[in-house]
């Protein structure tokens, strides 16, 4: 296991090198943003472009901006969207909103999941199952920004409960900021929730008509006590790394919902990066997606080992 | 046990007929014999849901390929009339089921000045913007100045009333001749409007009646709109319909330009020009946006372009990771080895990131759509591929392979005329499934404007989304009906594509009933 989870690390260690070897390689050929539109002096910004060693051939660059990233942390300066400001600084201060939303939905929308989950499985075959199959269904197949601006237009501008937009500016926990969120965290639970209901109701039903399940009602247990000890704690060896990948991918942000309900976050800051090309933005946020897209799937494969002893990873 | 027998040499007449009266076939088979194909076909007729589903697919299909033949006129394929037409944002309309409240109209609270001013279109047109009143002059509440207030039902297709425009002879004296054919009015009389200080109240092609400088009209005893009807200068000859009540003496245009290229400067009324122009009365179906343009035939147009490009992408992707995950999976060891992390690599780089740097790289070159189309390419094969390299270690040790290796069959033979048809039913069904998706991600990057697809000629579901979402608010049919649109169309393929699949699969065989 040990073993495994070394291999695995090293494969993504690799990986990620790789891509950011490409981006960054494909982010430098790239023509720099004409800067004159700014009104400043070209001259000033042609030395200080030869100074930060934009002239300097790319595998150069390249060297200079692992050791700067990797060793000091420092991953360039904003040039355009943000003109000086560091851009690790800048991405930080993005961080919070990002989270904030991303765990307010999270926390509601797990335990409804499973518990939907549960529901259906428990009334397999019923009016309840075909009602929540269907819900399911449908807010798997219809893309977020769709309902984000159904759910914008029905809750802010027609019953007016809440505002259009996040309340920028204020403290994060303040209860006025809460109620702004709350129609972007619906928007942003109903894939998890119909996600997770799915995936629980599967695998519910699957060990509720094994062989176990039987023995256990045999030796004397009750429906209820069967399923809480027997059937439920089957079922969540494959939910549980889910919820954990989940976790670890909420880090990113949505780009479409922080679009929608104007939320100044990650998903925000990798939008306004490309359309103003800055690319030392970009990179970084390149680099950060790419390491959160495997560190998901690492922690996943990973967690179904530790949560099972039943399953050995990396054997063949 | 030790008895020897010598089979090579058997005498001849050792040998008997077993049998040689009646044939002994077994009895023929009363019923045809179903094959994978037919019984894959009969299950899925049995799943309710995804019949339904592929029957609103094959509806939301013909929708696209067809209503841009049907609807299509001149309006829809001309960008540039739409601006100044203002008939922009119009609400649908359907001539059908305009009892159903599909009537183009709208509920609007109109301060008194404004009902007075839309009164006034239907006084000089006979065309009434004003369907119903709800609730007339009251007085708003916390309102401090005594404004009043009127609740209407109001037409958005005959609210804007005239517009002006200035007309070269040869279209002025076409529209003439189209007023006496047709016997509809287009050109309304010019204006006096020298007593007017406020620069507003000129330009604004709806006054044609006496009113004070806030134009608030100045009614006669009666309760009639005093004309304003310019009666002095030179029109062109103006030789056509008049309006009622005139004796002959106003004037329909204002002469402008040098003498040499003159132009006319006309008050035309927007729904009767519309018709002059198009041929036909405006009623758009799904109501227009914010450019004018018709929503029914832009629709249809972005969702034939959706489903073009999915089923592209789907094909291609499914040729490349055919190819790839066979040459994976048959040859197996360092060659697999490398390949696949290639594909690790490949399927660790984020989607948007991709796209983007296609786009910020390709898409001056060679357009946006082909640098889309290379993104959904460079990493959509990875799920194919990954499928025929399973298929391929499944069946490459078996017997028949060896059997056909050991009669002289080549590694290509062997790769695709043997092995590879084992994988192609879930390769297709893959595929099939793939669309929904590929729609789905197409419409996300052209809703955050990553990817830019629009224009007059040819749009996509997730701009028009975008697009629309800044004047939701008060038009929401901008964005209802895309939205309508694309999520029928991706529940019912995900229906559609969970159906096929479980009909596919013969271990489900029989687990249904």
């Amino acid at each position: 296991m040990f073993k495994y989870i070394l291999k695995r690390i090293a494969l993504m260690i690799f990986v990620l090198f790789s891509i950011t070897t490409m981006s960054f390689v494909l982010i430098k050929l790239l023509p720099l943003p004409n800067i004159e539109a700014f009104g400043q002096d070209m001259e000033l910004i042609r030395m200080r472009r030869e100074a930060l060693g934009y002239n300097k051939p790319i595998l150069v660059q390249y060297g200079i901006f692992l050791k700067k990233s990797l060793l000091e942390g420092n991953w360039g300066i904003s040039e355009t969207l943000y003109r000086g400001q560091e851009v690790w600084k800048i991405f930080m201060s993005k961080m919070p909103a990002t989270l904030l939303v991303n765990i307010y939905s999270l926390l509601f929308s797990v335990p409804v999941g499973i518990l939907l989950g549960i529901y259906a499985a428990l009334k397999k075959n019923k009016w309840q199952e075909y009602v929540i199959s269907t819900l399911i269904m449908v807010f798997i197949s219809v893309p977020s920004y769709v309902y984000g601006l159904l759910l914008q237009y029905l809750l802010a501008f027609k019953l007016k409960w809440f505002p259009f937009q996040m309340d920028s500016g204020t403290d994060y926990f303040s209860f006025s900021m809460f109620r702004s969120l709350v129609p972007a965290i619906l928007a942003l639970g109903f894939p998890t929730i119909a996600g997770l209901a799915r995936n629980v109701r599967a695998e519910l039903s699957e060990v509720l008509t094994s062989d176990f399940m039987l023995l256990a009602r045999t030796k004397g247990l009750t429906r209820s006590q069967a399923t809480v000890r027997h059937a439920l704690r089957n079922s969540m060896v494959p939910i549980f790394p889910m919820i954990l990948g989940e976790f670890i991918g909420i880090l990113s942000g949505s780009l479409i919902i922080e679009k929608i309900f104007g939320i100044p976050g990650i998903g925000q800051l990798f939008l306004n990066s490309i359309t103003a090309l800055d690319y030392n933005l970009f990179m970084l946020l390149t680099v950060f997606y790419t390491f959160i897209g495997l560190a998901a799937g690492l922690v996943v494969d990973i967690s179904y080992g530790l949560i099972d002893p039943r399953i050995r990873m990396g054997e063949r | 046990m030790e008895k020897k027998m010598d089979y090579t040499n058997i005498p001849k007449e050792k040998f008997q007929f077993y049998q040689r009266t009646e044939n002994i076939h077994d009895k023929k088979l009363d019923t045809k014999p179903v094959g994978y194909f037919r019984d894959a076909m009969r299950r899925f007729a049995r799943n309710k849901s995804s019949v339904a589903a592929a029957v609103i697919i094959c509806l939301l299909v013909a929708y696209a390929i067809f209503i841009p033949w049907i609807a299509g006129n001149n309006y829809t394929n001309s960008p540039t009339d739409t601006t100044y037409l203002r008939y922009t944002k119009l609400l649908p309309k359907s001539r059908l089921f305009a009892w159903a409240g599909w009537d183009g109209c709208t509920k609007e609270t109109l301060s008194k000045n404004d009902y007075y001013a839309r009164l006034a279109i239907a006084a000089e047109t006979g065309m009434n913007p004003i369907v119903k009143v709800y609730r007339e002059d009251y007085v708003a509440e916390n309102s401090v100045s005594n404004t009043t207030y009127y609740d209407v039902k109001i037409d958005s297709y005959i609210k804007n009333g005239m517009i002006y425009l200035s007309l070269t002879p040869e279209e002025y004296q076409s529209i003439q001749d189209w007023q006496n054919e047709t016997g509809i009015q287009v050109i309304y009389p010019a204006v006096d409007t020298s007593d007017f200080k406020v620069a507003s109240l000129k330009t604004d092609a709806n006054i044609w009646y006496q009113c004070n400088q806030k134009g608030a009209p100045k009614l006669d005893k009666e309760g009639n709109y005093v004309p304003l009807y310019r009666t002095t200068g030179n029109d062109g000859d103006y030789n056509s319909l008049r309006i009622e009540g005139d004796d002959g003496s106003y004037k329909y245009a204002t002469m402008m330009g040098t003498s040499a290229s003159p132009s006319y400067n006309v008050r035309v009324f927007t729904y009767t020009y519309f018709q002059y122009r198009y041929g036909f009365e405006p009623c758009f179906l799904f109501g227009t946006n914010a450019y004018g343009q018709d929503i029914l035939t832009r629709l249809a147009n972005g969702a034939r372009f959706s489903m073009v490009f999915a089923i592209c992408v789907s094909a291609v992707n499914l040729l490349i990771g055919a190819i790839y995950g066979a040459i994976e999976g048959y040859y197996g060891g360092k060659t697999d080895l490398i390949m696949e992390r290639i594909v690790d690599i490949l399927s660790g780089v984020p989607f948007v990131v991709v796209v983007t740097l296609f786009q910020l790289h390709l898409a001056k070159k060679v357009g946006p759509l082909p640098s889309l189309l290379f993104a959904f390419v460079l990493t959509g094969w990875i799920g194919m591929s990954s499928k025929t390299r399973m298929q391929f270690y499944r069946f490459k040790n078996q017997e028949y392979i060896l059997a056909a290796r050991t009669l002289g069959a080549g590694d290509f033979r062997l790769m695709f005329g043997h092995i590879f048809p084992n994988a192609l039913g879930t390769l297709i069904t893959s595929a099939v499934l793939y669309i929904p998706s590929v729609v789905y991600s197409e419409s996300n990057l052209t809703y955050l404007g990553i990817v830019n697809l629009d224009s007059s000629t040819r749009t996509s579901i997730g701009s028009m989304l975008s697009s629309g979402q800044s004047i939701m608010a008060n038009f929401p049919h901008v964005v209802l009906f895309p939205a309508i649109f694309i999520a029928l169309l991706l529940i019912s393929f995900n229906l559609f594509g969970n159906g096929l699949r479980d009909a596919f699969n013969p271990s489900l065989r029989g687990t249904e009933d």
